[in-house]
C-alpha cells in the first residue's frame, strides 16, 4: 500500500505544478507542448503496458489512438452528448473494438502479433482513407469540436483544454502506474518472462493477456481524444503507420522497464521533433539518424539508463 | 459489388487472359519481395521491416540507369547488384548488431532505415511521382491470346519470375548452398558448429533477399509509378502473404502470391472496393485456423 500512497503523492504534486505553471508564467507555447504532449505519453504509456508491462509488442496501436481522435471527434460533430459522455461513450466503444481485435491476436507470437495488429491498422486505416463521407478522406475531419461549456470549463480556449489535458494526463497515468503495480499487472510479467510457467501455475494466459489488451486501447483512445481536442478534428495520420512506429521509439527512448519512461521518451521526441521541423523539410531523415544513433548507441531507454548506472548496482525490473 | 460482370467476365476467354495476365505479374512481383522475406525470416529470424525500402531503391536505380544508359537489362541487373550489397551492408553494419537481442530493437532499427531512405529517395529524385515509361524492347504490340490482350512486357515479366521462383527452389533443395542454408534455418548453431561461416552466410541471405526485392522494385518500375512511400504498401502486402503461405516458406509465398494476385486481378472487375477487406479477412481466418499459415510447416 506505501506504493501507492507515494505514487498519489507524485501525482498530486505533478497535478498542482501543472495547474499552477499558468499563473507563475504564461507561455502559450509551454501550454501547446504539454497538450500535445499528453495525448502523446498517454498513448506511448498505454503501450507500454503492452510491450515493457507484458511482452506483447504491437506495432498497430495507433488504431486505437486514431479510433478514438475519430470516434470523439464524429460523437461531438454528429450528437449533441455533452464533453464528458462523449468521452466515456468514445473509451467504452474503443473498449469493444479492442476486445474484437485482441480476440484475434492475442495467441500470436512476438513478430506474427507486431505485424498482424500492424495490418489491422492498416485496414482501419483504408477504412478511414475510402470512407470519405463519414471521415472526410485522406483530408482529414474538418469542421471542429462544436464547443460545449460544461462546469465552466471551455475546451475551445487554450488555458482550458490545458488544464483539461494536465488533469487527464496524470489521472491516466495514475490509472495505469495503478495497473501496473497491482497483482494483475504483476501476473502479466510472469506471463511475460516465462509463459510456460505461468501456465503451470493454473494462469489462463489469454484472460490477463486479452485484459491488458482492452486496457491499453482504451487508454490510447484517450490519448487520441486530447489528440482530437488539440487540433479540432481528426487526421488519418493518427491511424497511420509511422505514428505507431514513433510511439514504439518514445517508449523505447524513454525507457520500457520504468514506468516513467515513455512519459519522458515521447517528451525528448517531441522536443526533438519540433527542433528538427524547424531546421529543415527532412525531418524524417534526422529522426532516422537519431534513432539508429539511439538503438546502436545507449541501446536502452533514457530513464532505465539512469537507473542502471555505475554504483546503484543492476535494478529489478520495475 | 458488381458479381454480375464477374460471371460474365469468366464466360469469355478473352476476359479471364486479360485479368489473369495482369493479376498474374501483381502476384509474381509480390512473390519476388516476399521470397526474401520469408527467407531471412526463415534463416535468420528476423522480419525485415526495411525490406519494402529495397523494393523501392531497385525501382529507383533502375529508372536512374535507364535513363542514363537506355538499357533496361542494364537497369534490371544494377538494381538486383546494388541492393544485394546493399542487403549485405545493411545486415552487417546494423542488424548483426541486435541479434538475439530485443525484437523491438529490431523493428527500430528498421524503422529507422525507413524513415532515412523515404527521405533521401526524396532528396535525390524529388517527392514528385516518376513514371518510367515503357522500356524500348517492350514497345511492340500486344499478344493476343484467346481473344485476350497480354502485353508483352506482362508475358516477359511472368515468365522471368517464374523462372527465378523455379531457380529458387530448385536451388535451395538441390545445391550444396541451398542445402546449407535450409540447415541454418532449422538450426544455425548445429551448422556452426560443422565448420560453416554463419556469419558470412547470414549476410549472404540477407544479400539474397536484398537483390529480389530490388530486382521486384526494378521489374516493377515500368507498371508501377515511383513514390517515396512505394515501399511501405508492398511490405504490408508481401507480410500478409508470407503470413497466409507460412513464414519461411518459399513455395507458400509463390501460391499464395499468385493466388492474391489473381483475386486481385477478378476483383478488380467483381468487387473493386472489398478487396483490401477480404485480403485481410482471408490473412485472419488463416492466422486464427492455422497461424503457422498453409504452408508453414516446412522451413524454407
Amino acid at each position: 500500500m506505501n506504493g501507492f500512497w507515494r505514487d498519489s503523492g507524485v501525482a498530486l504534486a505533478a497535478l498542482v505544478l501543472l495547474l499552477g505553471a499558468p499563473l507563475a508564467f504564461s507561455s502559450p507555447a509551454f501550454e501547446d507542448f504539454i497538450i500535445r504532449l499528453s495525448a502523446l505519453a498517454l498513448f506511448a504509456t498505454s503501450l507500454n503496458l503492452l510491450v515493457g508491462g507484458s511482452g506483447m509488442i504491437s506495432f498497430g496501436h495507433g488504431l486505437f489512438y486514431g479510433f478514438g481522435a475519430y470516434a470523439f471527434a464524429l460523437l461531438m460533430q454528429r450528437t449533441t452528448l455533452s464533453l464528458a459522455s462523449a468521452v466515456l461513450l468514445t473509451l467504452f466503444l474503443a473498449a469493444l473494438v479492442a476486445l474484437l481485435v485482441g480476440a484475434v491476436c492475442i495467441r500470436l507470437k512476438t513478430i506474427y502479433f507486431a505485424f498482424v495488429t500492424l495490418a489491422i491498422q492498416m485496414l482501419f486505416y483504408s477504412v478511414i482513407i475510402s470512407w470519405v463521407s463519414l471521415t472526410g478522406g485522406d483530408q482529414g475531419l474538418q469542421g471542429g469540436i462544436p464547443r460545449r461549456v460544461i462546469a465552466g470549463i471551455d475546451i475551445n480556449q487554450q488555458g482550458h483544454l490545458y488544464q483539461f489535458c494536465a488533469v487527464l494526463l496524470v489521472a491516466g497515468l495514475f490509472a495505469m502506474r495503478h495497473i501496473t503495480a497491482s497483482p494483475f499487472g504483476m501476473t502479466l510479467r510472469m506471463i511475460r518472462d516465462n509463459e510456460a510457467r505461468a501456465a503451470f501455475l493454473g494462469i489462463p494466459l489469454w484472460r490477463p493477456k486479452l485484459a491488458i489488451f482492452v486496457l491499453a486501447g482504451v487508454f490510447a483512445a484517450l490519448g487520441g481524444i486530447l489528440a482530437s481536442l488539440f487540433v479540432s478534428g481528426a487526421y488519418p495520420e493518427f491511424a497511420d503507420w509511422p505514428f505507431s512506429g514513433q510511439a514504439i521509439f518514445a517508449v523505447m527512448l524513454g525507457g520500457i522497464d520504468s514506468f516513467l519512461g515513455p512519459l519522458a521518451g515521447s517528451a525528448i521526441l517531441l522536443a526533438l521533433n519540433d527542433i528538427f521541423t524547424r531546421l529543415t523539410e527532412y525531418h524524417g531523415l534526422v529522426q532516422g539518424v537519431v534513432i539508429l544513433l539511439f538503438a546502436l548507441g545507449l541501446r536502452r531507454g533514457v530513464l532505465d539508463f539512469l537507473r542502471v548506472l555505475p554504483g546503484r548496482g543492476e535494478v529489478a525490473s520495475r | 459489388m458488381d458479381l454480375g460482370a464477374l460471371v460474365a467476365c469468366f464466360a469469355s476467354p478473352a476476359c479471364v487472359v486479360t485479368q489473369a495476365s495482369s493479376g498474374l505479374i501483381v502476384g509474381l512481383l509480390l512473390f519476388l519481395v516476399a521470397a526474401g522475406l520469408t527467407l531471412i525470416f526463415g534463416v535468420l529470424k528476423i522480419v525485415n521491416f526495411a525490406h519494402g525500402t529495397f523494393y523501392m531503391l531497385g525501382a529507383y536505380i533502375a529508372y536512374s540507369v535507364l535513363q542514363a544508359t537506355n538499357s533496361y537489362g542494364l537497369a534490371v541487373l544494377a538494381a538486383a547488384a546494388a541492393m544485394a550489397v546493399f542487403g549485405v551492408a545493411f545486415e552487417r553494419f546494423l542488424i548483426a548488431r541486435v541479434y538475439g537481442g530485443n525484437v523491438l530493437m529490431q523493428l527500430l532499427i528498421c524503422y529507422a532505415v525507413v524513415l532515412i531512405f523515404d527521405d533521401l529517395v526524396k532528396l535525390i529524385w524529388g517527392a514528385d511521382f516518376h513514371a518510367m515509361g515503357m522500356p524500348e524492347a517492350f514497345q511492340r504490340a500486344p499478344i493476343f491470346i484467346a481473344g485476350g490482350v497480354v502485353p508483352p512486357f506482362y508475358a516477359g515479366l511472368i515468365v522471368l519470375s517464374l523462372c527465378l521462383a523455379a531457380l529458387l527452389g530448385l536451388g535451395l533443395g538441390f545445391t550444396r548452398m541451398g542445402k546449407i542454408i535450409t540447415a541454418a534455418a532449422q538450426n544455425p548453431q548445429m551448422v556452426a558448429a560443422l565448420g560453416i561461416n554463419t556469419t558470412a552466410l547470414f549476410a549472404l541471405v540477407f544479400g539474397l533477399g536484398g537483390g529480389l526485392a530490388g530486382l521486384a522494385g526494378a521489374l516493377a518500375a515500368p507498371v508501377r509509378s515511383l513514390s517515396p512511400g512505394m515501399g511501405f504498401s508492398i511490405l504490408i502486402e508481401s507480410f500478409i502473404i508470407t503470413v497466409i503461405g507460412g513464414m519461411g516458406s518459399i513455395a507458400g509465398a509463390l501460391l499464395t502470391a499468385i493466388g492474391y494476385g489473381l483475386l486481385r486481378g477478378f476483383g478488380t472487375i467483381g468487387f473493386p472496393l472489398f478487396t483490401d477487406e477480404l485480403i485481410y479477412a482471408a490473412m485472419i481466418l488463416v492466422l486464427l485456423l492455422r497461424p503457422s499459415g498453409l504452408f508453414g510447416r516446412e522451413i524454407v
